[in-house]
């Protein structure tokens, strides 16, 4: 066993807002910088639609991530060679377009406009180019359905449907959506980081996240053909590939990431997992059907004393094991077996995990007049959305593991609807909350950490030791007294 | 080895240091954003180099009660890119002033010393008028000196007051509560001037009148964490996560705690998503789906099962036993008003005994008069303002009957209207003889009346619905699928599991409300449909119960302090405050466009009137709305006469005005508003995109205002043959206004059509308070850096003018004047007892008396040369009057002293006054003086409520007594507000605050007539237009709106357009923002259906053209699947300044905003005064001016668009 810490998240689908508060938080702290401009390392998505870049879950089209292959799994993308192939021609490569031209305007044209006879007004003009231009596309293009007939339809996920189904995805009375809130998944098993020539990427071993040294980069930009994701961007005005960090200069002075902090749904929940390294190749090898499961038994107990032994004998800190079982992303993976893997077949063993959305249950029009399935309340049977498309994102096509959480998610809300109401008689409630396979007590920890769990129960930000890390590179006690002199031209003797 | 390596060694992690040093900062600082949204939400401003660099939400509001979820974060994805605005393109850096403008004055100013002189010199040239109106909004700002732009805004203030008088200059800023010292800082300088300020909250349509209706108040909403505590919540025509981004999650947890969660939207919105039932009521149409859930509760729940808890609570709680009398009609009887007590031999000898009603007590078999109502409100024997179930007179304990159908003298046949049609129904009522004064009477309850009009038989005979599956008969399931599209069963089982929830958690069953009904022109009628399954089911009042209108208001909690400081209270005079719906409809002249009301008028009597201006004229004179300019001439000029005529005293001047209105020798501007001297002439605009985003009938604005063409194409004469109360001119006057003034941070369609613009501190760059409806915090604006360039915060702003207006008003006004001020009959006041019926003085029904059949009239001194000194100074009249609000006034005299002596204060005269130098200064006397930010105020407040209630109420303060919050202390953490007298929340304990609870729990009554939650309204207006009981009227169709009269022969498809918030700005707030433009589509589309776009061959991202006869708008579609056909959205607000070509349609010139498409349509049962809860009160009541009832032709827009 080799037992690893990994910071680690979970995202509520049900309680996502869709309202970008992430996304600019991220853009204000890390992308606002020239050349990043169009890169939103979190960025949100309407579900079904065709996301950003645009249909980057087609890996027909893009050949990101991993296939299965014997004992371990092989890059989609070919081997060493075959990417060395195509260092300076990627065919697989998103070309801008593919994420969107980003523009601003010609405010300019406001304040100091010249007299005229029509009122002046700030018309567009690329941010690359600095002509004018039309908008076309944007990182959040198809928002809310807008397009539905383009985007929507053409969401990878349908395929999966039947055309009737289908068809209902677009029809006024019968369609939904959601929102898919998207940052690197800071996978177990980077597609990023194997495909890059350089060896710029790697994967911190303190808290697994994944980064690019923007000393190491060359720019070859392998690492976002490798993304499944499209999660690692070019720098287009320093030639440097760039990614999420997860706010690590935050989560080092123990601040939670900014995208998970300005999260107003309260839809987002970090903390750390314990892994086995060991089994990392062998699980991302695995048949799709098999995928879900062994990732989460990959993921190790903290609670378990020979699991807190292993850690203990590799090293692990006390405190770290501590925050592993404070983690609220262990409750909803390992424990209550809610969040799941976006697109477990990519192989990269993402540690970013998804609990699925309730939606509104079924409606039918009969004599013009729209009505109900008679469901009191969101419902397995009666949902708007069909399972396999979201066995298709979730669960690599598995319709089973989605029915285990949507059961435990009704389950857990007749509940509490029978406990605080008593409309719902307790014998369904309890029957329910049986055949989901939880107990009293495990629906009223669902729902408390679902609903009540406060900032500091949503976020567990392990301790970083960054006086260890400091000291292996010069004295701590040198370091703090010459840190706050930081001259950006440091003065120099003479005279 | 194993398969992924992670890398450890910090030697080869230098370069993380990268990441590192981008996320340094020096300075942290708390604010929030002055936005009109009611987020409130704390944010942490952080500073590199003094430079802001961007924001974070606070997450440190003080927890709720154990069970809740917390206020955190707290913030959305337009307040996380304000720091974009700071130092944008967009940003106004310096003064500007018009270039023709300038010319104009720096000529004059060569030739005349003094700047009035060189003001009058431009305006009273028509010429030199007409050439810098002209250019309005075409370009050629030109950067100016804040000396220069402050003597040319002063000067037109005192040319103004001197001309024409004060009256004649107006201000707005909209929804205090988001920035309340900045408000405060204009409206504080005009009521020093006497100017008028105008009203935003009916303006915006977001004023629901049914609040007024049943419960005497604008709005109180619970905060949005009380929505956890429910258990079934209907969320209608409100888009939770796109205007409520902040508090959405507690819909969305109340869920996972059981709740059931209904989603009524005619689109699957955003909120949809979160519904257990997404219902896609037809737009406009929601008050049927509602009123058909009512009919299910009447028939189930109270006519066939008494359930115990929804009977007691009506009998205590709502009018439902009060008695109606019941007046022979030529079809069958009608009902009347309510039984009084001063129709009884009994009770006719008690003070006000006019206005205490009557309800048939069970103990004694006899009509009682139960204490609580509102002539025990203002009676002078103080303590039995009470909901005791006892007899006012005795105090003898009664039990109110509900209904008469078990012990009744007769069935009555009574008339009531069918909705959208002519056909009336006669209908069976029990009714109960009783002997009055006048003869004997037939009486029966509001409830038999209610189960009467909902329909539900009861055995009775008449036009009764066979059934739920009755589809003629209004108000059943299947009658109201016609509407809705909703179908019956859905209906009938929602009322069912709603009554079952409310049942079993005794009312906790929440309707969350919205802008999507509210913005309606029956949106009254709307709500009242939506509030009576909640009373019905004793839901009001109680933890995770009641209605949750939020649009708009943004609660300014330490009102009764504030509106001291803002309304200039502390040095005097009644403000001159007027609803800005009635304002802007007669004043921009929106009323010459339009024929005739929307609505068909009542046959005969009184409100038979053809043309709503006529309604509005008759609302003036009787005391019942405001109007500003008041008079044909000026209120000084006025006054002069008076004197000249021989009045000396005070009375004495308002009886000589009140003769000379009689004599017709005065009139009201109102009478004749397109005369000249009846106009606004200059316009103070600050914290408001006022010519755009709050102009609804916005290129009316531009023609009638501004001077120029406008792209509206309707008939400017079309009112000529039917409004006669009012004198009709030709030409149409265009230009009124000489001087158009906006204070502001960034260049908005407002300041880009401006004659002069201040720059304004952002929200980063003040000291400032905030306080919101959907938390229970106080919390700051905060200065993170100082004010940027030349820009100054609000304060500084009005300070700088009135200090340059004192320096010139030395020349013109030398010493005190005196003036005369008109205003109208007020809510929370004795007038609400002024008109128990409705008698015109004009038409010598009554004698004009001020104050009670006509406005009040008052002589009002100014002193301008000391304008600048009591703006400063926080006047002894605070001191001697105490603070008040919604009618409880709260002596702090002895706090006052002791402030002064510890504050930084100014004295003056020998007095020692607080100082209001700084805004600091200002916000530290609200805290000090609200009963909501001192416990002690609080305290105070409790026992003086308590001697008018009767019962205990002090005890709620009693535990927060000597907690009192400063800014400092605000700005190290938001602080939750106390339990107040001035509201009906209880915050106690963390206790989320839900409205009401005051009232049901302590028993203080409701300030209506009944005292009680009324679902009956018997006022005279009320029952001519079929209004009394809760009922339909469909929403306006496209011919009765009128839009299309001149534009609908150009080929395309004709749809509803509704504005609802869009998710990438608040109003046109952030719409400039590039942040927010990138994650939207670039420039703000028209959403519409598929099917409807094919019709007109428009693909998704084509850009269409979209008209009416108001006006024309530009820009891209958006296709999709989840709009109804018939229906185009355009998220409110665009700024047509971004992107926006060109109109082929109307002579190539710019295509508007989404205001371009409206045009204000008031509503005249909704300018009712004088009468109980139906009073006037300043943004509060009044006639909103409706928005939704739309109607547009949507084409493809011909080749490519034209910019430039």
């Amino acid at each position: 066993m080799d037992v690893r810490a990994q910071v680690s998240m979970v995202f509520h689908l049900d309680k996502c807002i869709g309202c970008h508060t992430c996304s600019i938080a991220c853009k204000n702290l890390w992308t606002d910088r020239r050349g990043a401009e169009y890169m939103w390392w979190n960025n949100v998505e309407t579900k079904p639609g065709t996301g950003y870049p645009t249909l980057y879950e087609d890996q027909e089209k893009y050949r990101g991530g991993w296939e299965a292959g014997a004992g371990r799994p092989r890059l989609k993308l070919g081997g060493r060679l075959a990417e060395l192939a195509r260092i300076f021609h990627n065919p697989r490569l998103p070309a801008l377009d593919d994420y969107y031209e980003p523009w601003t305007y010609r405010y300019d044209q406001l304040i100091g406009a010249p007299p005229s006879d029509d009122q002046p007004v700030a018309t567009p003009v690329s941010l690359v180019t600095g002509e004018d231009m039309k908008i076309e596309a944007g990182p959040n293009w198809d928002d809310d359905l807008g397009g539905s007939s383009i985007y929507a339809a053409a969401d990878p996920n349908v395929e999966a449907l039947t055309d009737s189904e289908r068809g209902q995805l677009l029809a006024f009375e019968r369609l939904v959506f959601f929102y898919l809130p998207r940052i690197c998944n800071h996978c177990l098993n980077p597609g990023c980081l194997a495909a890059c020539p350089a060896g710029a990427i790697y994967k911190r071993g303190e808290d697994g996240i994944v980064l690019v040294s923007q000393h190491k980069c060359r720019g070859w930009r392998m690492c976002i053909s490798g993304c499944p994701y499209k999660k690692t961007y070019f720098n287009w005005a320093n030639g440097k590939a760039e990614k999420c960090i997860l706010c690590y200069p935050r989560q080092e002075t123990q601040q939670v990431p900014a995208c998970m902090h300005s999260c107003v749904g309260r839809i987002r929940y970090l903390g750390v997992l314990l892994y086995d390294a060991e089994r990392l190749a062998a699980t991302a090898a695995l048949p799709d059907a098999e995928l879900v499961e062994a990732q989460r038994a990959l993921i190790l107990d903290p609670f378990d004393p020979e699991i807190a032994a292993a850690a203990r004998e590799a090293g692990m800190p006390e405190a770290i094991l501590e925050a592993a079982r404070r983690s609220p992303v262990f409750q909803f993976v390992k424990r209550f077996r809610l969040a799941l893997p976006h697109h477990p077949e990519f192989r990269t063993l993402p540690m970013l995990f998804y609990v699925p959305p309730l939606l509104p249950v079924m409606a039918t029009v009969s004599d013009g007049h729209y009505e109900v399935t008679p469901e009191l309340l969101s419902s397995l049977d009666a949902s708007r959305l069909p399972l396999r498309y979201l066995a298709a994102m979730f669960t690599a096509g598995e319709v089973a593991p989605i029915v285990e959480v949507y059961r435990k998610l009704v389950a857990a809300r007749l509940y509490q609807r029978a406990t605080t109401v008593g409309d719902v008689p307790r014998e369904s409630a309890t029957h329910a909350l049986e055949e989901a396979g939880l107990s009293a007590q495990d629906a009223e920890e669902i729902y408390r950490l679902t609903a009540l769990a406060s900032f500091e129960e949503r976020f567990v930000v392990p301790p970083f030791f960054r006086e260890g890390a400091i000291e292996s590179v010069e004295d701590v006690h040198e370091h703090q007294e010459e840190e706050g002199a930081g001259f950006l031209r440091p003065p120099r003797r003479g005279w | 080895m194993t398969w992924i390596r992670d890398l450890l060694d910090p030697k080869v992690r230098r370069w993380e240091e990268m990441y590192r040093n981008r996320w340094q900062h020096d300075s942290e600082t708390r604010s929030t954003h002055g936005v009109n949204c009611t987020g409130g939400c704390s944010w942490i401003v952080y500073v590199k180099e003094g430079i802001v660099t961007w924001e974070m939400q606070a997450t440190d509001y003080p927890a709720l009660e154990a069970g809740l979820p917390r206020h955190e974060p707290r913030g959305c994805q337009r307040g996380i890119c304000f720091s974009w605005h700071v130092y944008a393109p967009t940003r106004v850096k310096y003064p500007y002033l018009r270039g023709v403008l300038a010319d104009l004055w720096a000529r004059a100013r060569a030739e005349h010393a003094d700047p009035v002189e060189a003001w009058a010199s431009i305006v009273e040239d028509e010429v030199s008028r007409s050439a810098y109106q002209q250019a309005r909004g075409k370009g050629g700002l030109r950067r100016a000196t804040w000396e220069e732009a402050l003597d040319l805004v002063a000067a037109s203030l005192l040319y103004t007051a001197k001309r024409y008088g004060p009256d004649r200059v107006i201000g707005f800023s909209p929804i205090p509560a988001m920035s309340m010292v900045s408000y405060a800082a204009g409206s504080r300088f005009l009521q020093l001037f006497g100017g008028a300020l105008l009203s935003f909250y009916d303006l915006y349509a977001d004023f629901p009148p049914a609040s007024p209706e049943t419960w005497g108040e604008k709005t109180d909403a619970p905060e949005s964490a009380d929505w956890f505590n429910s258990k079934y919540i209907v969320v209608a025509g409100s888009n939770l996560s796109m205007t409520r981004t902040p508090d959405v999650h507690f819909a969305a947890e109340a869920r996972h705690h059981g709740a059931k969660l209904v989603v009524l939207s005619p689109d699957f919105s955003q909120v949809s998503k979160y519904a257990d039932w997404w219902l896609p009521v037809t737009a406009g149409m929601d008050g049927a789906l509602f009123l058909a859930v009512s009919h299910v509760l009447l028939k189930e729940f109270h006519a066939e099962r008494d359930v115990p808890y929804f009977t007691g609570y009506l009998r205590r709680y709502s009018d439902a036993p009060f008695l109606v009398v019941l007046e022979p009609g030529p079809a069958g009887h009608v009902p009347g008003r309510m039984l009084r007590a001063s129709e009884l031999a009994r009770y006719r000898g008690e003070e006000h005994a006019e206005w205490k009603p009557l309800v048939l007590d069970r103990l004694s078999g006899e009509p009682r008069m139960p204490q609580g109502s509102i002539g025990f409100r203002w009676q002078k024997e103080p303590g039995r303002w009470n909901l005791e179930p006892r007899d006012g007179q005795d105090g003898a304990e009664i039990d109110p009957v509900l209904t008469f159908l078990g012990e009744r003298d007769a069935v009555e046949q009574v008339t009531f209207a069918e909705p959208g049609a002519s056909r009336t129904l006669l209908r069976g009522v029990p009714v109960r003889h009783l002997e009055t004064v006048g003869g004997q009477v037939a009486v029966t309850t509001v409830l038999d009346l209610l189960m009467a009009q909902f329909g539900v038989a009861r055995g009775l005979e008449g036009d009764y619905p066979q059934g739920y599956d009755d589809a003629e008969a209004p108000y059943t399931p299947a009658w109201q699928e016609r509407y809705t599209g909703i179908g019956r069963n859905t209906v009938v089982q929602l009322a069912r599991e709603w009554a079952a929830t409310a049942e079993r958690t005794n009312g906790k069953c929440t309707v969350i409300i919205g802008s999507g009904v509210n913005h309606w022109y029956h949106a009254n009628l709307h709500y009242r449909a939506a509030i009576t399954p909640l009373v019905l089911c004793g839901c009001v009042g109680v933890s995770g119960g009641g209605l949750a209108h939020y649009t708009g208001q943004e609660k300014l909690a330490p009102t009764a302090s504030w509106s001291a400081l803002a309304m200039a209270l502390d040095w005097g005079a009644p403000p001159r405050l007027q609803n800005g719906p009635s304002f802007h409809y007669v004043h921009s002249d929106q009323w010459r466009y339009e024929r005739e009301a929307p609505e068909a008028p009542p046959a005969a009597g009184k409100f038979a009137r053809s043309h709503t201006l006529d309604h509005q004229v008759d609302a003036v004179r009787r005391g019942w709305l405001p109007f500003y300019p008041q008079f044909d001439r000026s209120p000084i000029e006025l006054l002069r006469e008076a004197e000249r005529a021989g009045a000396r005293s005070e009375p004495e001047v308002v009886r000589w005005v009140a003769e000379q209105l009689r004599t017709r020798a005065l009139r009201f501007a109102v009478e004749d508003p397109d005369a000249p001297e009846n106009w606004p002439r200059v316009w103070l605009i600050w914290r408001a995109n006022a010519l755009l985003s709050s102009a609804k009938g916005h290129e009316y604005f531009l023609r009638h205002y501004l001077g120029l063409d406008g792209n509206a194409v309707a008939d400017a004469d079309a009112a000529e043959e039917t409004v006669h109360e009012a004198v009709f001119r030709h030409p149409a006057p265009r230009g009124k206004l000489d001087l158009v003034v906006d204070v502001n941070f960034r260049m908005d369609t407002s300041a880009l059509y401006a004659d002069v613009v201040l720059p304004a501190a952002t929200w980063y760059e003040k000291d400032d308070l905030n306080t919101t409806d959907l938390h229970s915090y106080i919390h700051p604006l905060g200065a993170a850096v100082p004010p940027c360039w030349e820009s100054r915060t609000d304060w500084d702003t009005f300070k700088a003018l009135a200090e340059r207006v004192s320096a010139l008003a030395r020349d013109h006004f030398p010493e005190p004047f005196r003036e005369v001020v008109a205003t109208p009959l007020l809510h929370d006041t004795p007038d609400e007892l002024a008109q128990p019926e409705v008698r015109d003085w004009v038409r010598g029904e009554c004698d004009p008396i001020p104050g009670r059949t006509m406005p009040h009239l008052s002589v009002v001194a100014r002193d301008y040369p000391n304008l600048h000194r009591r703006f400063c100074a926080l006047g002894p009249r605070l001191r001697e009057e105490g603070v008040e609000d919604r009618g409880v006034h709260i002596p702090v005299g002895d706090l006052y002293d002791a402030y002064a002596r510890s504050a930084p204060s100014t004295e003056w005269n020998g007095v020692r006054m607080p100082s209001l130098a700084r805004a600091t200064e200002a916000a530290n006397v609200v805290l000090h003086f609200a009963p909501e930010t001192n416990g002690e105020v609080a305290w105070r407040g409790f026992q003086v409520q308590e001697r008018r209630v009767g019962l205990p109420l002090a005890d709620l303060a009693e535990p927060y007594r000597g907690v009192s919050y400063d800014f400092l202390a605000v700005t190290k953490q938001p602080r939750r507000i106390l339990t107040s007298p001035c509201w009906s929340g209880i915050t106690n304990g963390g206790r989320a605050y839900t409205s009401f609870a005051i009232n049901v729990e302590r028993l203080v009554p409701w300030r209506t007539l009944t005292g009680r939650q009324h679902l009956y309204l018997d006022h005279a207006a009320y029952r001519a237009f079929g209004e009394a009981l809760p009922a339909f009227k469909p929403r306006i169709d496209a011919a009765g709106a009128g839009a299309l009269l001149r534009s609908g022969s150009v080929p395309g498809i004709t749809l509803n357009c509704v504005t609802p918030h869009g998710k990438w700005h608040m109003h046109t707030t952030y719409y400039d923002n590039l942040r927010m433009l990138t994650l939207s589509r670039g420039v703000e589309p028209f959403w519409l259906n598929d099917a409807d776009a094919a019709q007109i061959g428009v693909a998704d991202n084509d850009w269409v053209e979209v008209f009416n006869d108001n006006g024309v708008v530009v820009t891209r579609a958006v296709v999709t699947a989840r709009v109804p056909r018939g229906l185009t959205i355009f998220y409110h607000a665009p700024e047509r300044t971004i992107s926006f070509p060109k109109s082929p349609l109307r002579r190539n010139r710019r295509g508007g905003g989404h205001n371009s498409l409206t045009r204000m349509r008031l509503k005249p049962v909704l300018m009712v005064g004088g009468y109980a809860q139906l009073c006037y009160r300043f943004n509060d009541y009044g006639p909103p001016s409706s928005d939704r009832d739309t109607w547009v032709v949507v084409r493809r827009l011909e080749g490519a668009p034209l910019f430039y």
